[in-house]
């Protein structure tokens, strides 16, 4: 028995540093190790909004990781893949009741989600004391990956950028190569708009430019009308709105009806950069900023990815974390491949925390965001962002910008 | 029986808050409005401006309201799915202009462009008909004798279930009306600054609540309506068909609010399955404030709710220095609801189908 | 409509066959336009055998085959031929769609118009197997039919084993997950169920287990013995039974693992709220649809006196917390209570739905957000007790407990409310306003009471509420947790104490369980909320009163009124205006 056990540790050992061995016995592991019997399926859950307003955000990210799962066929090591779906909300209780859920069952080896910074905060215990590990395609709220996030968080990861990464550079594209020294910014009440025009505004603040007015709106407003009018009466030359499609669409769509609003600068941000947003904004959008992770880097895979999307969803994304969500999936399933250990009969072990390990060493990961990363405090994103500036092409209906305006 | 002094003394305070509280918030909307505009940071036309866009969105509320209204006026219940109905009509809308757009009869000269605008209204109308008959048939004819409360339930049920249903058959993105050009183009008038698509709203609201009240008050099935409301078993006596009388509110009712989402949808621009909820939360609102169950009321209180979203957080707000006040343009809203409520319990203008007080 | 029945009995016999046939047609169409059919493909009922999109199909032509048969009145044969032609027609509608779809790109209009979909319905063939769905559901229908034409005898047991097995297929990684925890039950598991749906052996256990149990149950009639029973032996049955139950709800989420902790720690919670409304709206006859406003003031009280993070004020421990809570809620009730309260039935409930929509935009807003956190909120709440995380009160079972502990408290009092003076003179209102006034009742006042007192429930619930997700959110006070209160209290039977804990169970718990299939579960709440109000307007488990009035009203007009001359006008009789 002990010396079972003691083969065991070798075997994790061994794997620690790489090593790949097949038909050995079950390892073991401190936070526990799931057994797929031979004839089982491997399962990996996603969770994320899939009802309510913001379903288009989850949906999207869902079907970029149903495309990853595509492109394994389905299969891990001769198993099918089950991809559960749970739905989070994008609140904080949905969140928390998904991943209650998820914890609680025994056969899931990891997790791609969650859609909103929200389900996370209020999940990410459950997952974490669980053992399991998620990587989110899209939270980006700062506080997730700050290294004194706490043991909570062990399980977490992301491939989203944080936005301190986004606000920090729309500030700086704004004051340093716009030239603008004045800027007003909308936010929608939505925790991620509020965060990433906070930021904005206090970077923009540190590079000498003035706020001259911070504006909220409704989540569900439709009227852009008064609060455009509010921002114009302070006169600011760049308005920042990093919101959603919709509320998104709406201002764009109005703000150039509004007098003292003709030629101010329009500024959006990774919420809106799809074109579900252009088409919702009309030719208005044209001339205005959108600022999103860098897709130039790596335009080759990404083109191959949006055919896919086409044929397997019937339309372009309908959200910006599609990407993301199809790397989150192929890092999860490259750190399983990595440590799962396979018995003779086919039946699969994987060791929680060296796959946790195995996730967090990921290192110059070929995603389609970019050469991914993981810092030990759970970021794996590519914090590169770019800026690019929608053209009379994008409102035609031509999709994503050719090449960014900055950096 | 006797009233005890402690009661009295309870009265008296109970008193002495709800007139504190209807003070005080008056007090806020003078002092408010007075200080902003004493301020003199915003021209006329910036208030201009805010009337129109509380006139365009006042005059879809309004629309929507009505069917709320009727319904409540005949049956006495609150047609939840309503606002439901609405986005339905809109999506109706859409892939009409989408097709005429795709013939390119939408944005061939102003006349096709008016001419589409009307089919994609009565594609939607019609299409909101037939799903708002179906809702009927199955969800709240058989409970017409039921408690109130209810047929509520049961509205809820169909809210879910319709916005559930587009979500399925469309995703949950947005789907973005074509572009009518003629609409995006100003009136050439100086003193105030107007598009085509303001008028044309504006005016299709009116010209539809006209038709409405003409047909509410002096057709035959519009007189049948009304007796229902007034007294159903009196009006079953008399030999009107209550059933059809039902069922042609609903149908009314749904179409407005069909056409409605096509006003809407060019407005916006975007619909989603979700966008029914909120205009059809403020036309019940509207509906409430000019005293659920008249049509004049919903008309009146539709205008109204678009005028205190506009204006009010601006208005009553902006003097005393609150930040990010367009966020608070429904609980303005809400606020000026409770408060007419508290003034007049039965809305502005009190809760009879025909406007004629009894 | 009869002349034409005289003329061609033949051909006229089949009408019902196909208007039902069209239902079906329509509702199978449905099913595949809103995605069901091929979102669910992936998803098996019995694993390797059908999937949950194929049994949405098959189940339509079964239903309409069932039904044919049902409605035809002469003889086996002829209903099962009425029940075939139905399937077909419902299947032939799915083949034109493959038809249809092969020769134009329906997917501009409909999303789901997709090549996954035409693969589900002609398994893989695309269109030269555009001929499968007929002969697919043509056979269900079939199906259906001769389920209606057996002897009763075969009947229950072939309709209770479908249900069952329908039953366990979709909760099958519900069950299996808990199983799977412990290690004795853990092979059972992985014998019966697959990573989703059942196995095959399952499936067969399932169906036997259904058949012995009818069987057994046949044998024992142990409900039938009960009830047999003299008055004096059952009384004596009562309390081992009280403390079995006691027994079991406390042992509840130990037993069945974490995920069911934190569903039965919400649906509790939801019991709470509602025993609140039930004084509110059950008994005052108050509709009011902002009770998440007090909910609000709770749930934030706990947060700001509480919580550690940045807008934490004072670091109380929780129980002294809450009582602070109840009372600002019961405050907030009061001051909102005023100025409505002399506004009547429906337009007290949209003036309320503007409080509680009032209260969430401010929670969420740049005004407040110096004090409340603004959309980011107030985290984190700690814990009521803290505890290490293999502690038996770790996570959510411990706000299960203190939930569970005080529901009782609540029930309680809310028994005792309803029994007092004060609830009569509730009750009084809610039947008739005047007269109440009349008989000396002071409306304000107690219309105040009940407000408040509903109030202070909502603002418990809020208060455990934030300590179970630690933290809050003004995205978490929505018009919605406002509505599943109400409809929880008519679901279950409005005034009934039980009821709103079976109200919550299948309004809260329900739906929980049903988190994998995401939007959908919505969809079938809505189709769930429809048909229970048709079919028992009087909630599941309702009150000896409210029972006796539905039942009084089905005994002044017999049966179903004809369409077209409800003559009756509910509303303008006070007496039966509003549910009790």
């Amino acid at each position: 028995m002990k010396l079972r056990k003691l083969g065991a540790l070798a075997v994790v050992s061994a794997l620690a540093f790489g090593a790949c061995t097949q038909g050995t016995p079950a390892p073991s592991d401190e936070l526990g190790v799931i057994t797929i019997g031979p004839n089982d399926n491997v399962h990996i859950a996603f969770w994320g909004v899939l009802s309510g307003a913001d379903a288009s955000l989850g949906q999207d990210s869902l079907d970029g990781a149903k495309i990853a799962l595509a492109d394994h066929d389905g299969k891990f090591r001769g198993h099918d893949i089950t991809l559960s779906t749970d739905d989070g909300q994008c609140t904080v209780e949905g969140g928390a009741a998904a991943a209650a859920k998820m914890a609680a069952d025994s056969t899931i080896v990891g997790l791609v989600g969650s859609s909103c910074s929200d389900e996370a905060v209020g999940g990410i215990k459950a997952i974490s004391d669980a053992g399991l590990t998620t990587i989110s395609p899209s939270n980006t709220r700062p506080a997730l990956t700050s290294p004194d996030r706490g043991p909570d968080y062990a399980g977490y990861l992301r491939t989203a950028h944080s936005d301190a990464f986004q606000g920090k550079a729309v500030a700086e594209f704004v004051y340093n190569e716009l030239g603008k020294t004045t800027a007003a910014t909308i936010h929608d009440g939505s925790a991620y708009a509020e965060a990433l025009q906070q930021v904005f505004a206090d970077e923009y603040t540190a590079l000498g430019g003035t706020i001259v007015i911070q504006e909220q709106v409704g989540k569900d407003t439709t009227d852009m009308t008064p609060v455009l009018t509010r921002v114009a009466g302070a006169n600011p030359e760049v308005l920042y709105y990093p919101i959603f499609v919709a509320a998104g669409g709406f201002i764009t769509d109005q703000a150039r009806d509004v007098p003292g609003l003709e030629n101010t600068v329009l500024i959006g941000s990774d919420g809106m950069f799809t074109p579900d947003f252009v088409e919702a904004a009309g030719p208005n959008a044209e001339g205005m900023y959108l600022s999103s992770p860098n897709f130039s880097a790596f335009q080759a895979g990404y083109t191959g990815f949006l055919e896919k999307y086409q044929a397997l969803v019937g339309s372009a994304p309908i959200s910006a974390f599609h990407a993301h969500a199809y790397d989150a999936f192929n890092i999860l399933y490259a750190a399983l491949d990595k440590v799962a250990v396979e018995a003779d009969d086919g039946t699969i072990y994987i060791p929680k925390k060296a796959l946790r390990d195995a996730i967090y060493a990921t290192k110059d990961f070929q995603g389609i965001t970019g050469i991914l990363s993981c810092s030990a405090s759970g970021d794996c994103g590519a914090p590169l962002i770019a800026v690019y500036q929608i053209t009379a092409r994008e409102v035609g209906g031509q999709w994503p910008p050719e090449a960014p305006v900055w950096p | 029986m006797q009233v005890r002094l402690a009661d009295r003394v309870t009265d008296l305070a109970i008193a002495t808050f709800l007139w504190a509280f209807r003070i005080s918030v008056v007090l806020i909307v003078v002092v408010g409005s007075f200080l902003t505009l004493s301020s003199g940071k915003y021209g006329l036309e910036t208030w201009t401006g805010l009337v129109i866009t509380g006139l365009t969105t006042g005059s879809v509320y309004a629309l929507v309201a009505l069917g709320y209204t009727m319904v409540y006026g005949i049956l006495r219940m609150i047609n939840f799915a309503h606002g439901d109905i609405f986005m339905i009509g809109g999506f109706a809308g859409y892939f009409a202009g989408l097709a005429l757009s795709r013939l390119g009869f939408l944005n061939a000269n102003a006349i096709a462009s008016l001419i589409s605008i009307m089919i994609m209204m009565v594609v939607a109308g019609v299409f909101a008909l037939v799903v708002a008959l179906l809702v009927e048939r199955i969800a709240y004819r058989p409970l017409r004798n039921a408690p109130r409360l209810i047929p509520l339930i049961s509205a809820f049920g169909a809210s879910y279930f319709l916005e559930y249903s587009v979500k399925g058959w469309a995703g949950p993105g947005v789907y973005a009306f074509p572009d009518v050009a003629v609409l995006d183009q100003l009136v050439p008038i100086d003193f105030v600054r107007i598009k085509w698509l303001d008028v044309l709203v504006v005016i299709a609201a009116l010209v539809m609540m006209a038709g409405l009240y003409f047909f509410v008050m002096r057709t035959k099935v519009g007189t049948a309506i009304r007796a229902v409301s007034e007294d159903k078993a009196t009006a079953a006596l008399m030999g009107i068909d209550v059933d059809r009388a039902i069922v042609t509110t609903f149908a009314v009712g749904a179409a407005m609010a069909g056409a409605a989402g096509v006003l809407f949808g060019l407005m916006f621009r975007q619909i989603n399955y979700f966008s029914g909820f909120e205009p059809g939360l403020k036309a019940f609102t509207a509906a409430v404030l000019g005293g659920i169950g008249n049509i004049p009321g919903a008309m009146l209180g539709g205008l109204f709710l678009g005028q205190v979203e506009a204006v009010g957080p601006q208005l009553f707000l902006d003097g005393f220095g609150v930040p990010g006040l367009a966020g608070l343009a429904k609980a303005v809203g809400f606020t000026m609801l409770v408060l007419i409520l508290v003034f007049r319990p039965s809305g502005l203008l009190g809760e009879r189908i025909s406007g004629t007080r009894a | 409509m009869t002349a034409l029945a005289a003329t061609a009995s033949g051909w006229s016999g089949w009408l019902p066959a196909i208007r039902l046939g069209l239902l079906g047609a329509a509702i199978a169409l449905y099913l595949c336009f809103i995605g069901i059919v091929a979102i669910f493909d992936p998803r098996p009922l019995i694993q390797g055998v059908i999937s949950l999109g194929q049994v949405a199909l098959i189940l339509t032509g079964i239903g309409v085959g069932y039904l044919t048969a049902r409605r035809a009145a002469d003889g086996p044969l002829r209903a099962m031929i009425g029940a075939t032609i139905a399937g077909t027609i419902a299947g032939a509608a799915l083949t034109g769609f493959v038809l249809l779809g092969a020769v134009i790109d329906l997917r501009g209009v409909i999303l789901h118009a997709s090549p996954v979909t035409y693969g589900v319905l002609t398994f893989g063939l695309d269109t030269p197997g555009a001929w499968i769905p007929i002969v697919l559901l043509g056979a269900a229908g079939a199906v259906g039919g001769a389920v209606e034409v057996l002897p009763t005898r075969f009947q229950r047991p072939v309709i209770s084993s479908l249900m069952a097995l329908l039953v366990i297929g979709l909760f099958a990684g519900v069950i299996r997950s808990p199983m799977l925890a412990n290690p004795l039950t853990d092979p059972i598991a992985r014998l019966l169920f697959a990573s989703d749906g059942v196995t095959p052996l399952g499936a067969v256990a399932t169906v036997v287990a259904v058949l012995g149990g009818q069987a057994l149950n046949r044998r024992l009639a142990i409900p039938q013995r009960v009830r047999e029973l003299p008055a004096e032996r059952r009384q004596r049955l009562t309390l081992p039974a009280i403390i079995v139950g006691v027994l079991f709800v406390l042992w509840l989420p130990q037993g069945v693992g974490s995920f069911f902790a934190q569903v039965v720690a919400v649906v509790t919670l939801y019991v709470l709220m509602a025993f609140g409304l039930n004084i509110t709206l059950g008994l005052a006859g108050l509709l009011d649809l902002g009770f998440v406003a007090f909910f609000a003031v709770g749930a934030y009280t706990v947060g700001l006196l509480t919580g550690s993070g940045d807008y934490g004020i004072a670091h109380w421990p929780f129980w002294a917390a809450v009582p602070v809570a109840v009372i600002l809620a019961m405050a907030f009730g009061a001051f909102l209570g005023l100025p409505i309260l002399g506004i009547r039935g429906d337009y007290l409930a949209i003036a309320t739905l503007g409080f509680g929509e009032i209260v969430r935009i401010l929670a969420g807003s740049d005004l407040l957000k110096p004090w409340l956190g603004g959309p980011r909120g107030i985290y984190p709440i700690p814990k009521p007790i803290e505890v290490t995380p293999d502690s038996f009160l770790a996570g959510p079972l411990q706000i299960y407990y203190i939930a569970l502990a005080f529901a009782a408290v609540v029930a309680f009092v809310a028994v005792r409310l309803r029994d007092s003076r004060l609830g009569r003179a509730w009750v009084a209102i809610r039947e008739d306003e005047d007269v109440a006034e009349a008989l000396g009742v002071n409306l304000v006042q107690t219309k105040l009471l009940a407000y408040m007192l509903g109030a202070a429930f909502a603002g418990l619930g809020g208060a455990i509420f934030s300590t179970l997700l630690g933290a809050i959110i003004s995205s978490s006070i929505t018009v919605f947790v406002s509505i599943n209160v109400a409809a929880i209290i008519i679901v279950g039977g409005m005034g009934s104490i039980p009821g709103v804990v079976v109200g919550s169970i299948f309004l809260i718990g329900i739906p929980e369980l049903f988190r994998e299939f995401s939007e959908y579960r919505y969809l079938f709440y809505g189709v769930a909320l429809i048909a229970m109000m048709i079919y028992r307007p009087e909630g599941i488990l309702p009150s000896r009163i409210t029972r006796r009035e539905f039942h009084a009203s089905d005994e002044a007009e017999p049966g179903e009124p004809a369409e077209g001359q409800s003559t009756d006008e509910p509303t303008s009789q006070p007496a039966t205006g509003m549910v009790t």
